[in-house]
């Protein structure tokens, strides 16, 4: 899934640089700015979950944390732990970023 | 006192509370009805977003299905974690700035066409009416387990106390009364999670006593000590799963931007004052959210370990009472294939299919069953896994009040989930379907009523679902995951992150992966059943998981629709622009 936003994404700043007109530089470099951001913290997300709990858990299984064998707690605990982190990470990065740019709210 | 009088009791003060907040936020206008005026603390609504999604299937049935099936459990756990990522990421502040009342709103002006409008309406009924009827019958299952009424009376109780406060507060009694179902639920679901980590492993929190050595002197690790006793019934270890890497993987992703497509969990970022108030939003809800989810993997181990030590072996004669108490109510059934009194818990199933029993009791005083004992596997005893949660307490042997703390938290659970439903369905009629489409000349005070009677409407129909369970209900539930990944997603997706996709292209795309992805479940549960193995599926990707296929499918057809159809309106393009800015936002904008 992550291709077809790439995709998605990819296509979509072409556009911009088509319609010019429709954007203001500001809004621009703010709105590169969040995307460059924003699937950072979805590569972290996917590796995290696809990553450490289902395409490398056989291979992480091999350390443990505790009782829990690494790939099984990514799965069952970490990956939960990390997804809370990503949202408030974002949360305040996006706020200074707004601000940055003037475009808070 | 006795358990009984103390679960009438819980229950009771439970319901009143509801209903009194509901009575306190009644809604004046169809802006309070929809979005509860737009006005809300993030946290508060991000706890209220919280009891919205965890629903019956969360609460009683996920630690239950971890229990029996282990590693495999951990689709469930990521899967319906991840997708607040999503939403807070890729769709709730941008749904927010846009700033109106619904879904199908945005869909519909976005790809300025009615026609797109309908079709979101339709996928939205689909998604939340298979959704709602598991609600019902959970409410079912507490009324008829813990206060002793039959399902249907406690299902039409259930339906008159969402009746009350949904349709009189609407969204906002909704939002209200969602954050008490909160804390009722993650009260009686933390109590005896902590009771019960303590008493197996000495370490009262139970994500840290999930990794922890075991209370019995032998050393061992609490996994270590699940997957060697599985192994000698026969089990596969408790550390491994059975699924396929690729199905694991297409489970998860399906429930994840299936539940960042889900009506009744977006609309309610629609409720906070500012798009950045929405990304603060998820992420408390994810927090909430959190503390049930990481608690549920070491309920259900621990309680697979206690069902073992207290049933395996064991004469039924001397059978523990919540044993039997289960068994009057169809969710446990033993066989005794070699006639010697005792309980032999084993791989394999005890016979095919659900317990029927004939009414008749046998030799060691158990309700006999009419199925024939399966050969090929030497386990005796049937259990529901929907029982593990509720069960818990008393197979720990837990004092009265945590027993029904848990029956009043399994209704909050059923009854917060069903309530937001009901919402959307209700919203989607009197503000999509009227409003914006049928009867544009319709008049606030219209509207609100409406909405009432759409909200009343839904509420039997819900009703009627959880008293007479059509064969499918139990089955698709989590299919409803699979369709909102397939369709809504991706239109919305695009809506944002896409200037040039059109209205031909969002529609065909969702038109398309919703019929792929309801065609391929269909085929599978209701048309040949017999069929559904992991051979005969496509890539072998399960039912469960086919909503990833039908998203990919949504985003071809819709992107290569657009690249031959006309590009959307220079007005459609400011639109994207205004939304993907934070500055603004302010009220949530009038029609």
């Amino acid at each position: 899934m992550s291709d077809d936003d790439q995709n998605q994404s990819g296509q979509e700043t072409s556009n911009h640089e088509t319609d010019g007109q429709d954007t203001n530089e500001n809004e621009k470099a703010y709105w590169s700015e969040n995307l460059r951001l924003l699937w950072s913290l979805m590569a972290i997300w996917f590796v995290v979950s696809f990553g450490a709990g289902i395409l490398f858990r056989d291979f992480l299984d091999q350390f443990s944390i505790g009782g829990y064998p690494l790939g099984f707690w990514f799965a069952q605990q970490g990956s939960i732990y990390v997804f809370v982190l990503l949202i408030f990470y974002y949360t305040v990065r996006m706020k200074q970023i707004e601000r940055k740019y003037d475009l808070d709210d | 006192m006795a358990t009984q009088t103390l679960i009438y009791i819980f229950v009771g003060l439970s319901f009143a509370l509801y209903i009194g907040i509901a009575i306190w936020s009644r809604a004046g206008s169809t802006k309070e009805f929809y979005i509860a005026g737009g006005g809300v603390n993030p946290v508060v609504n991000g706890m209220a977003t919280a009891a919205d999604w965890m629903s019956a299937a969360s609460f009683i049935s996920m630690a239950g299905i971890i229990a029996f099936s282990g590693y495999d459990g951990s689709v469930y756990l990521m899967g319906w974690t991840g997708g607040y990522v999503m939403l807070a990421l890729l769709l709730a502040p941008y749904l927010r700035k846009f700033g109106q009342f619904t879904v199908p709103d945005f869909i519909g002006t976005r790809y300025y066409s009615n026609a797109a409008r309908v079709v979101a309406v339709i996928c939205l009924i689909f998604i939340s009416f298979t959704y709602i009827a598991g609600q019902m019958r959970g409410v079912g299952i507490v009324f008829s387990r813990f206060l002793d009424v039959p399902i249907n009376l406690g299902v039409i109780i259930g339906m008159g106390i969402v009746f009350i406060y949904a349709v009189l507060g609407g969204m906002k009694g909704i939002t209200y009364t969602q954050v008490a179902q909160y804390c009722v639920l993650i009260f009686a679901y933390m109590v005896p999670a902590f009771f019960i980590s303590f008493l197996v492993t000495g370490n009262p929190v139970p994500q840290l006593g999930l990794g922890s050595t075991v209370n019995d002197g032998s050393g061992l690790y609490v996994l270590q000590k699940l997957d060697l006793v599985l192994q000698d019934l026969g089990f596969g270890p408790y550390t491994d799963g059975s699924k396929s890497m690729i199905d694991v993987f297409c489970i998860t992703a399906a429930l994840m931007i299936g539940t960042a497509g889900l009506p009744h969990v977006i609309v309610r970022f629609f409720t906070v004052p500012k798009a950045s108030d929405a990304r603060k939003s998820a992420g408390w809800a994810l927090i909430f959210i959190a503390l049930l989810y990481t608690t549920a993997p070491a309920v259900g181990a621990f309680a697979r370990i206690n069902f073992i030590e207290t049933v395996n072996d064991q004469d039924y004669a001397s059978a523990p009472e919540w044993f039997k108490n289960w068994e009057s109510n169809d969710l446990i059934a033993w066989t005794d294939k070699n006639g010697d009194g005792k309980m032999e818990y084993r791989a394999g199933d005890p016979f095919a299919g659900k317990p029927e029993f004939t009414g008749e009791t046998g030799q060691s005083g158990e309700r006999v069953i009419a199925n024939t004992p399966s050969a090929d596997s030497e386990n005796e005893v049937y259990v529901d896994r929907d029982i593990m949660v509720l069960a818990n307490p008393e197979i720990a042997n837990l004092p009265g009040w945590v027993i029904a703390l848990v029956a009043a938290g399994g209704l909050a659970a059923a009854l917060s989930t069903a309530a937001g439903l009901l919402l959307v369905i209700s919203s989607s009629i009197s503000h999509d379907l009227l409003k914006n489409t049928f009867r544009p000349q319709i008049t606030e005070k219209g509207e609100l009523m409406a909405a009432r009677i759409a909200a009343t409407a839904a509420i039997v129909v819900a009703g009627y679902l959880g008293i007479y369970p059509p064969g499918w209900v139990a089955q698709v539930v989590a299919f409803a995951f699979g369709l909102a990944a397939a369709s809504l997603f991706p239109a919305i997706f695009m809506g944002i992150f896409s200037k040039s996709m059109n209205k031909e292209g969002a529609i065909a795309g969702m038109v398309s992966g919703l019929v792929f992805t309801f065609s391929y479940i269909a085929y599978f549960k209701l048309i040949n059943p017999d069929a559904n193995i992991a051979a005969n599926w496509l890539f072998g990707i399960s039912p469960e998981g086919i909503g990833v296929i039908g998203m990919l499918i949504n985003f071809a057809i819709a992107i290569a629709v657009s690249k031959v159809t006309a590009s959307p309106p220079i007005e459609v393009r400011k639109l994207v622009d205004s939304i993907r800015v934070p500055r603004g936002a302010g009220d949530a904008a009038k029609h």
